[in-house]
């Protein structure tokens, strides 16, 4: 469910760390007024620890296939939102660090989807609810696995809100969401079912344990701080997008286009051109090469078509990209090549 | 200077589940001793040595280090006289690499940085590990871990020494260092450890921890040989000792 | 999470305490200029494709410069790849208008912008994996300090990158000693798992406890103090600027059109 750079704009993406980056201040902030310096390396072991539970795989009761921990519910029942929230977007940035898991543009969407919904929605509305600070052995088992799923659906259809709103991939909206939502419904029941099981024995094991760490859950969690950050960032942002996306369709593109001037852009890419083709005319190594059928040909067939899609691609301007997209991928591979032999 | 460094009176401390790990523990060790805490699993030497920089506090008596009685006021000055060295050096060696660890005691001291640098290069080279200045710590070797972690401590130049099985996870040759190393301590010295080989060579004198309270006390060579102790407290008579006459 | 994994992190880990040209620049100018890479990469409208060539360059010089094996990068992308693949193969099925020809074959939209998605998939996380391998987790985690990360954060991520393979090790033994007593079992009955991962969590409670307890034995308060001997030199400045003019330019003009189309004796 990691979101990839390669999906989303840097609109949306921008956007999603700017509000990831506020809930980590927050978080931070919250952290430190604890006050609990314990926390410190406790939060960081317990991080190692969601990396090294999820080598470990059980077998799904009644199926053949097996699963693992994900983590967000398991953090936030042992550490409280705030530590919790700070402890899975590390895990998160180091996945995407050194597994390419994700992305450094996509990281934002990734610590809000798998971090906030679990920390701030499932565990404090869903878990604690049905749970009631009890420990009975249903109760926790249901708890776990309806928080579990409630957080990854929420999770999963905010991975469809960020993948629609960047408009990169062309699936449809209700494809997507039918597509996501059942796989979530299915990873959240194995995560809820891991997480009770791990819970309920250290609940077992030392209940002690289980009270050491959640020094700071045991305060209620005062979300409106939150939430109402979020609302701000959520109206900025979505008016913001949608502005940029109704008026002009890519957003930066637009935002570029504004700040060197269009006009002047235009002028000295002619410029540019006039010069290299006076260039070309003495040093084309492929003169011969003839496209005045293939351009005759697209014109005829394939322009007309999309005349009014964006890029209109003549045939001549697509050769010479494939051409020169080629060449310059060659020349980029010697350069580095030639920096290597230094 | 007094002549007593560290005295503990009467300490008793109960965990919070209820276990009473120590039952009125006494003992006092001068200036510049090299004492040994032996005892089998269980007997409380762990919980001991916690007490000895504040960590735990207990539930009676006291600890005294120098003339000043431990309490929360005075934690932090005993912390910067009292260098502990616990079991695990992955414990220990918490910092991305070997110099930040060192420089982590010495900047919570709220030393300059020119000092900071000068403490490090000092305790570096005092165990032989300069080299390793610049590596992260979970890539060095047991014995390495080890004269790092010993480091650390001796950056925050402290009066007093106290170390948990300082020798365990050594190979021969790893420990045949440590001991050297540890010989060439001036420091007063705690050493709590099944190791009884090492105690001899570094230990003037033994406790004897059983059961949360202290069973005996005496100068090394005539504790060790005492078999019916050492048997009855899960410990062995060391071999070398046969070479020593009695 | 397989094995293979944690030998990729310390292979990473190894990269980044090289000593190359690139791993001695500052790690902020190194991480700013990636991300302004990145930003400008995923700023191309969905169709481009050729224009996005040129920018290869940048992860190319940073491999090469900084002496990283370009195979252990590219490995790494070929593990990551699949997700982008999945959501992007449904681009040539949605979107089937013709937007181009080349030598009479028609290309949809589709198929443009999947080979734009993997292209700029291959830019981004290459520049990514780049970033690391030349500067190394602590001296990045530092940087972003540097750059406004809360400390307490920045904090968490050296925490979290010092304990990795020490609880991983832990694992990995509980798991081989169980995997020794269960006569080749791959995966667990949801109670064994629970009593197995419940205590690898007790006990990496328990190390938390150590590390705190040997953090306070130096006068820990709350508050980790480093010593950050790192400065912006005049290269780090001319690393950073010196890339992003390039980004801009290539943003700004599709460079392989116009190699292109000189070399190719200018159709337009």
């Amino acid at each position: 469910m990691h979101m990839a750079d390669a999906l989303i704009s840097p609109a949306v993406g921008g956007a999603l760390w700017m509000v990831t980056a506020g809930l980590i201040a927050y978080c931070a902030r919250k952290v430190k007024q604890t006050m609990n310096d314990r926390l410190v390396p406790m939060m960081g072991v317990l991080g190692a620890f969601i990396f090294a539970a999820q080598m470990i795989n059980f077998s799904i009761p009644g199926t053949g296939s097996s699963g693992h921990l994900g983590g967000g519910l398991i953090l936030t029942i042992l550490l409280g939102p705030h530590a919790a929230f700070l402890v899975i977007a590390s895990v998160l940035t180091m996945q995407a660090f050194f597994f390419a898991d994700g992305g450094l543009l996509a990281l934002g969407c990734n610590i809000f989807n798998l971090g906030f919904f679990p920390a701030f929605i499932a565990y404090p509305f869903i878990y604690r609810a049905i749970t009631r600070d009890e420990h009975g052995i249903l109760r926790a088992w249901l708890a776990a696995i309806v928080a579990a799923v409630v957080g990854l659906q929420l999770g999963a259809f905010s991975v469809v809100l960020e993948t629609k709103a960047s408009g990169i991939s062309e699936l449809p909206f209700s494809t997507f969401v039918l597509l996501m939502l059942p796989i979530h419904l299915a990873i959240g029941i194995i995560e809820g079912l891991a997480t009770a099981a791990v819970v309920l024995f250290v609940a077992h094991a030392r209940p002690e344990a289980m009270f050491a760490a959640q020094i700071e859950a045991n305060k209620s969690v005062t979300l409106a701080p939150v939430l109402i950050g979020l609302m701000v960032a959520a109206l900025i942002t979505g008016g913001a997008v949608s502005w940029f996306a109704s008026t002009h369709p890519d957003g930066l593109e637009w935002s570029i286009a504004k700040v060197t001037g269009k006009e002047e852009v235009s002028g000295s890419e002619g410029d540019l051109h006039a010069k290299l083709a006076h260039l070309q005319e003495k040093t084309a190594f492929l003169p011969d090469y003839s496209f005045k059928v293939l351009e005759s040909d697209a014109a005829t067939e394939t322009i007309p078509a999309t005349t009014k899609r964006w890029p209109v691609v003549s045939a001549g301007t697509s050769l010479a990209g494939i051409v020169g997209g080629l060449m310059t991928l060659g020349l980029a591979g010697l350069i580095g090549f030639a920096l290597k032999a230094r | 200077m007094s002549h007593h460094i560290v005295e503990v009176r009467d300490l008793c401390f109960s965990y919070p589940d209820g276990v009473e790990a120590l039952k009125g523990v006494s003992f006092r060790i001068l200036h510049g001793e090299s004492v040994a805490l032996v005892g089998a699993n269980g007997a409380g030497k762990s919980t001991l040595l916690l007490h000895l920089n504040g960590y735990l506090t207990p539930t009676r008596g006291e600890v005294r280090i120098g003339d000043v009685p431990l309490t929360r006021a005075t934690a932090v000055a005993a912390r910067r006289a009292v260098g502990m060295v616990f079991q695990d050096p992955d414990d220990q060696l918490f910092m991305p690499t070997v110099f930040e660890d060192v420089a982590f005691g010495p900047l919570n001291a709220g030393l300059p940085p020119d000092e900071v640098e000068r403490r490090v290069a000092l305790a570096l080279e005092r165990v032989g590990m300069v080299h390793l200045k610049n590596r992260p710590p979970y890539k060095l070797s047991a014995g390495e871990k080890r004269a790092v972690a010993i480091a650390t401590v001796l950056a925050m130049a402290p009066d007093i020494l106290v170390m948990d099985e300082p020798s365990s996870h050594l190979d021969p040759r790893g420990r045949r260092r440590l001991i050297g190393l540890l010989k060439s301590f001036a420091h007063t010295k705690i050493i709590a450890t099944h190791d009884l080989e090492l105690v001899v060579e570094i230990c003037s004198r033994v406790i004897v921890l059983a059961g949360g309270k202290v069973v005996a006390e005496g100068p090394t060579v005539e504790m060790l040989n005492d078999e019916c102790l050492m048997l009855a407290h899960g410990l062995e008579r060391p071999l070398s000792l046969s070479r020593v006459p009695r | 999470m397989g094995l293979g994994q944690w030998i990729e992190i310390g292979h990473m880990d190894e990269l980044g305490r090289m000593e190359s040209p690139v791993h001695r620049l500052d790690a902020r100018s190194k991480a700013l200029t990636t991300l302004v890479f990145i930003v400008v990469v995923m700023s191309f409208p969905r169709y481009e494709v050729s224009a996005l060539m040129p920018l290869f360059l940048y992860p190319f010089a940073i491999l090469s410069l900084g002496r990283i094996p370009p195979a252990c990068i590219v490995r790494k992308i070929l593990v990551a790849a699949p997700l982008a693949l999945v959501i992007g193969m449904f681009n040539p099925y949605f979107d089937r208008q013709p937007v181009a020809a080349v030598c009479g074959y028609v290309i949809s939209g589709g198929w443009l912008s999947f080979a734009s998605i993997i292209i700029r998939f291959t830019l981004t996380v290459g520049a990514a994996l780049a970033l690391v391998a030349c500067t190394g987790m602590d001296r990045l985690g530092a940087g972003l300090e540097r750059l406004g990360l809360p400390r307490v954060f920045a904090v968490q991520l050296l925490f979290l990158y010092r304990y990795l393979f020490v609880i991983a090790a832990e694992g990995s033994r509980m798991t081989r000693s169980l995997e020794l007593r269960s006569a080749g079992l791959q995966s667990l009955r949801l109670r064994v798992y629970g009593s197995l991962v419940g205590h690898l969590l007790l006990r990496s409670m328990d190390r938390a406890d150590r590390v705190y307890r040997a953090m306070v034995a130096r006068g820990f308060d709350g508050e980790i103090r480093v010593m950050r001997r790192t400065h912006f030199r005049w290269t780090d400045w001319m690393f950073m600027i010196g890339w992003t003019g390039f980004f801009i330019v290539a943003r700004l003009w599709n460079l392989a059109e116009l190699v292109g189309r000189w070399l190719t004796g200018g159709v337009s």
